[in-house]
């Protein structure tokens, strides 16, 4: 039923709007600015999805993978939860927080499960995270009617069918403490408006938010599936959130690499570069051709430590970035960014295919690591 | 940590009236309520019309076919002055995208940087932006006749300048260079069929698309840019002579019709 449950696919002018927002020294505040910041760009969305990522919220629980789930109904999860627990050890499972909410019709079912995978289970695979991608495209592809929207560490996604403010106060998202805050306002183009194709797209502790068309869509998400991503949420960005994962996290890509893969220069340009530079772009294209994002986009790329923001090698979709002491902040539009911080003085505008990268400060991160026993932010496979 | 949001300075779109000066606090205006409390002060005759607390709002300025002064304080939102007919507008921060889209006449004065598309299709009028600006200013710029729209950027302009440009004139001073210093933007003039870009600096060969060309600018061409060089310096400081001994490059189309040959055969 979720997969058919396409809804209100009417088409109206307007363009998707992103926003993000970061601490880099690690501290917390609550959901409100993202959500005032994001409401602020309601002209660019149309109230056929809305989406937040939000990273350090389960601090509790910050060793566990935090599945969040939308079923069709109590048979998809039935199936799921037998599913788990045969693959994981469950530490906690609990309905998501809700509330009713004008504008927000029809929600499907909404759990989340705090997982340790079954160690002699994940032992068989190379990979702790790998073993996880793996449980995560069994629901999404095997069990009909259930669909994992968040499967990272101490973070979650929060997601539907509405304009983002409204799906912000139906999630509870003021009642939440992180230190990267990512939202999204949908204005879908060539795919269905319905809950699971609104951003943020998510796999471990990556997520992705991104106003634009993926015309390359098919190469990427055939070149994916060789690596077992399959896609399922039938939405384009769903290729960029598995295409990090892989670069990064499988393949230890710098996220400048990554950059270079995602919006390579025109050739044009990497013939007029020095000898070293042209040398490794042309690698970098012949090894990862099909992950070449081609067609218009800007995006927000984060996970635990990062927040990353990229266009287009020609800028066709827009974004701003501001920066003031320790926040971060990463936009469609300049005035957002004002209107959460009156004394944000610098702010420019990023070349196009050039990323910018806010990054959690080192001393940070050790605490995260050493205070959680958590495995190195990029996991274990990327040192 | 609590971060908070001031929603409440003041009370949204209150209206005050003083001596032909209109005050409107835009906090919390939608769009369309901001422009049409605007337009009504305008059509009542007012002379000066100052609004607060901008933060995003389009369109300002939109469909207002008199001389009225518009001063903006905050963030205008996309399409500031669009298809606008004779009003001045300041600003006293950034702009984003699209400022003076298709304006016909009037004056946009931007105390900050803008956006993406600054003066895209523009057909009258004066742009004076004191920063820089982003990509595909002045993208097809046009003229007619006595209608001659100009563009003036004081700092960087990013790729895709003059795209597909049709007429007009731009002038890029790329103050805070130093010297003889040169402009990182790609594709100058990529499409251009018509009008004239002064840029104050060095643009080397490949970064113009290849429908423009560069020479470098007569002391005949610099008497065309003067009167706007000057008026900029009027708005903003700086020292217009200082900035006229300059050199300039002046971008110009190779052929006024570049693309004629492409359906036609």
């Amino acid at each position: 039923m979720l997969r058919s449950a396409f809804c209100r696919d009417d088409k109206d002018f307007s363009a998707c709007s992103i926003f993000g927002m970061m601490n880099m020294r690690g501290e917390k505040f609550d959901g409100g600015p993202v959500i005032t910041a994001i409401a602020n760009m309601k002209e660019r969305s149309n109230g056929l999805g809305g989406g937040f990522a939000a990273y350090g919220i389960y601090p509790q629980y910050a060793d566990l993978y935090c599945f969040q789930l939308m079923y069709d109904d109590e048979g998809a999860k039935e199936e799921t939860e037998e599913f788990l627990k045969g693959s994981f050890s469950v530490e906690g499972a609990e309905v998501i927080p809700t509330r009713p909410c004008e504008g927000v019709d029809d929600p499907p079912l909404l759990w989340r499960y705090f997982l340790q995978p079954r160690e002699n289970l994940a032992c068989e695979v190379a990979d702790v995270d790998d073993f996880v991608v793996r449980a995560v495209m069994h629901i999404n592809v095997r069990i009909d009617g259930a669909f994992v929207f968040s499967s990272g560490k101490n973070m979650g996604v929060f997601k539907g069918v509405g304009f983002p403010e409204d799906i912000g106060r139906f999630f509870r998202l003021e009642e939440y403490e992180g230190y990267i805050w990512v939202a999204h306002g949908r204005f879908p183009t060539n795919t269905q408006g319905w809950w699971g194709g609104a951003h943020p797209f998510n796999i471990l502790d990556w997520s992705v938010v991104h106003n634009g068309e993926i015309s390359s869509y098919g190469i990427n998400r055939r070149y994916l599936e060789m690596f077992g991503y399959i896609c399922t949420l039938h939405t384009d960005t769903e290729v960029i959130a598995y295409a990090v994962d892989l670069l990064v996290r499988r393949h230890g890509l710098s996220v400048e690499d990554m950059a270079r893969v995602l919006a390579a220069p025109l050739w044009t340009e990497i013939d007029r570069m020095p000898e070293r530079e042209r040398e490794l772009h042309v690698a970098l294209r012949q090894t990862y051709g099909s992950l070449l994002l081609n067609g218009p986009f800007s995006v927000i790329i984060s996970n635990r430590g990062q927040m990353i923001g990229l266009t287009d090698r020609i800028r066709l979709r827009p974004l701003v970035a501001g920066r003031n002491g320790d926040f971060m902040y990463i936009s469609s539009e300049e005035a957002p960014m004002h209107l959460v911080d009156d004394t944000l003085r610098e702010t420019w505008i990023p070349q196009g295919g050039a990323p910018i990268v806010a990054e959690l400060e080192e001393s940070t991160r050790k605490e995260e690591e050493e205070g959680a026993k958590v495995l190195s932010l990029r996991g274990p496979d990327s040192a | 940590m609590k971060i908070e949001v001031d929603h409440h300075s003041g009370l949204p779109g209150v209206f005050v009236r003083v001596d032909g000066k209109v005050r409107i606090n835009a906090r919390q205006l939608h769009y369309r309520e901001l422009n049409n409390m605007i337009k009504g002060a305008a059509a009542e005759g007012a002379e000066e019309i100052v609004v607060d607390n901008v933060y995003g709002q389009r369109y300002i300025g939109s469909g207002i076919r008199r001389a009225v002064n518009i001063t903006v304080h905050g963030v205008p939102g996309n399409d500031l002055g669009a298809f606008m007919d004779g009003p001045r507008i300041t600003v006293d921060r950034n702009a984003q995208d699209g400022v003076g889209n298709t304006m016909n006449s009037g004056v946009i004065v931007v105390h900050g940087r803008a956006g993406d598309i600054v003066a895209m299709g523009m057909r009258g009028g004066r742009i004076f932006i004191r920063e820089g600006v982003g990509y595909r200013a002045a993208i097809h710029m046009k003229e007619y006749r006595k209608f001659r729209p100009v563009l003036v950027i004081g700092g960087e302009t990013q790729d895709f300048l003059g795209e597909y440009m049709a007429g007009g004139l731009v002038i890029v001073l790329g103050l805070g260079k130093k010297g003889k210093a040169s402009f990182a933007a790609r594709h100058i003039g990529t499409g251009m069929h018509g009008g004239l870009i002064f840029m104050r600096g060095m643009v080397e060969e490949h970064q113009l698309g290849k429908e423009a060309a560069a020479v470098q600018a007569s002391d005949e061409d610099k008497e065309l840019i003067r009167p706007f060089v000057e008026e900029y310096a009027g708005y903003f400081g700086g020292d217009p002579r200082e900035i006229m001994r300059s050199g300039f490059l002046k971008l110009f189309a190779k052929s006024h019709r570049p693309f004629g040959g492409l359906y036609a055969y």
